[in-house]
């Protein structure tokens, strides 16, 4: 077992664990933040993406002892500190890019990481940074919409 | 259970090179874990699993620089660093482009070129471009250094030529000339369908309308990551006509050992990678 010491959206957690836990495992059992799904459990589908230092990762994939000391940003943390939506929520919610909502906090952690690094966001450039993350409902093209409308808007 | 595996996580690789003084029963290192935590996942040999080295932490394998003609890939450097180092887009852009591809951007930000090598598939991704470019493979232990060419590295299905007091350090690739390239081709789509994938990787140029220093390598066509030794005499010297295509194809479709399964044929996968060859070829000598 391992004293895991971790920021979680801005906060210190703590857990005793095995090293070879998955970070999703920590985060929903240990932490009680359920925001962040699992689909595949391989690294497949992206529903568990998180930001690990602020890189995109399939929290599916990272074992604890990988995130020792780290800094995670999970759904539960792109929420504006008073508790409204993020540009980038709300322009999922305007855009009908959530139908069902499992693929979308890994989408939008994905789609987060693809604003933050401030590329120009064409179509092309939008999908490849989302390519990771499998929706079955949308279709993606509103996914995608609302990304690039995102992106425009935290470029101004 | 996973929870029963003890994991040691070095910080340094002389801390690391002490635990495998006395490399404990099981032994298995973890890198990136993208290979890895899925195959514990899914319960493949995890009974012969007694112990794992974790290496994420040792910054000192992640690195892409040039030294003495030789580009050098660290064993920690991620898909995402080879992507992105102007290094290797300006010196191998075959290399930026491959990775690029693989999986997607939080595969990137994790999965490693150590971790490629290692984990030794007959289909990843570097192997081929690896083996054409004429890398070495630099390995170390407690017992220190060696090198093995990467064509020597790939013993059987899924096997290397790794002690197993030893880690994967870095990747040598000769730099290319003025008049060489590095090109690829792969057919089929990642993992669900890695099997059938195909890869095949050239080097070489022309000099005065003849090629000159070809290396020819293929993925997904044999157990173990093939260098394509008969293509490459059908073609050394040669200028590039569809008299010496056609030779290079024969020889190459004789010499890898493609298996028949669900996915394809392996009549089809030979015609397939013939077919990559054929449209390759003019690229090393435009
Ligand atoms: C969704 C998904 C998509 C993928 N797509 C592709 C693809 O398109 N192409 C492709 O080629 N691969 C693909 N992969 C496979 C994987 O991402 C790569 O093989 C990756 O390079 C593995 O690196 P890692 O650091 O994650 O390895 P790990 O999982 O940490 O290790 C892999 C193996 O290598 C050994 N090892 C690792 N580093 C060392 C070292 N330095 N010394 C000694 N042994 C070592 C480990 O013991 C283990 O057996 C994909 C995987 C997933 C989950
Ligand atoms: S649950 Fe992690 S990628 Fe699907
Ligand atoms: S909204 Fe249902 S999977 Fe994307």
């Amino acid at each position: 077992m391992i004293e895991l010491v971790l920021d979680v959206n801005g906060a210190e957690r703590s857990a005793r664990v095995p090293p070879l836990r998955r970070l999703l495992d920590v985060l929903r059992e240990e932490f009680g933040l359920t925001g962040t799904k699992e689909g595949c459990g391989e690294g497949e589908c992206g529903a568990c993406s998180v930001l690990l230092d602020g890189e995109l990762v399939n929290a599916c994939l990272v074992p604890a002892c990988q995130a020792q000391g780290a800094k995670v940003v999970t759904v539960e943390g792109l929420a504006r500190p008073d508790g409204t939506p993020s540009t980038l929520q709300r322009l999922f919610l305007e855009r009908g890019a959530a139908q069902c909502g499992i693929c979308t906090p890994g989408m939008l952690l994905a789609a987060q990481r693809f604003i933050d690094l401030g590329a120009t966001p064409t179509d092309e450039a939008v999908r490849e940074a989302l390519a990771g993350n499998l929706c079955r409902c949308t279709g993606y093209s509103k996914i995608v919409e609302a990304v690039i409308e995102a992106a425009r808007e935290a470029r101004r | 259970m996973i929870s029963r595996i003890p994991v040691t996580s070095a910080r340094s690789l002389p801390e690391a090179y002490a635990l495998l003084e006395k490399p404990p029963p099981g032994l298995r290192v973890l890198a990136g874990g993208t290979d890895l935590m899925v195959q514990l996942q899914a319960r493949v040999g995890l009974e012969r699993i007694g112990h794992v080295l974790d290496i994420w932490g040792l910054r000192e394998l992640r690195f892409v620089d040039r030294a003495e003609g030789l580009l050098r890939l660290g064993a920690l450097a991620t898909y995402g660093d080879l992507r992105d180092s102007p290094l290797v887009r300006e010196r191998l852009p075959a290399l930026a482009e491959l990775s690029r591809e693989v999986g997607a951007r939080a595969i990137q930000s994790r999965g490693t070129l150590g971790g490629n090598v290692c984990n030794a598939s007959p289909a990843g991704d570097t192997l081929p471009l690896l083996i054409a470019a004429g890398a070495s493979f630099v390995v170390g232990g407690p017992r220190g250094e060696r090198r093995i060419a990467a064509d020597q590295f790939f013993v059987a299905y899924r096997r290397t030529a790794l002690a197993p007091d030893e880690l994967f350090l870095r990747a040598e690739l000769p730099e290319l000339a003025p008049h060489e390239r590095l090109v690829y081709r792969k057919v089929g789509t990642r993992r669900a369908q890695s099997i059938s994938r195909t890869l095949l990787a050239l080097r070489g140029g022309a000099l005065g309308g003849r090629l000159a220093g070809v290396r020819v390598a293929a993925g997904g066509v044999a157990p173990v990551p093939l260098r394509c030794r008969l293509a490459e005499a059908a073609l050394e010297g040669r200028p590039v006509d569809a008299l010496a295509v056609a030779a290079a194809r024969a020889a190459l479709e004789g010499e890898i050992r493609p298996i028949s399964d669900l996915r394809g044929s392996a009549d089809y996968r030979r015609e397939v990678t013939g077919n990559l060859l054929a449209r390759l070829l003019p690229e090393l000598a435009g």
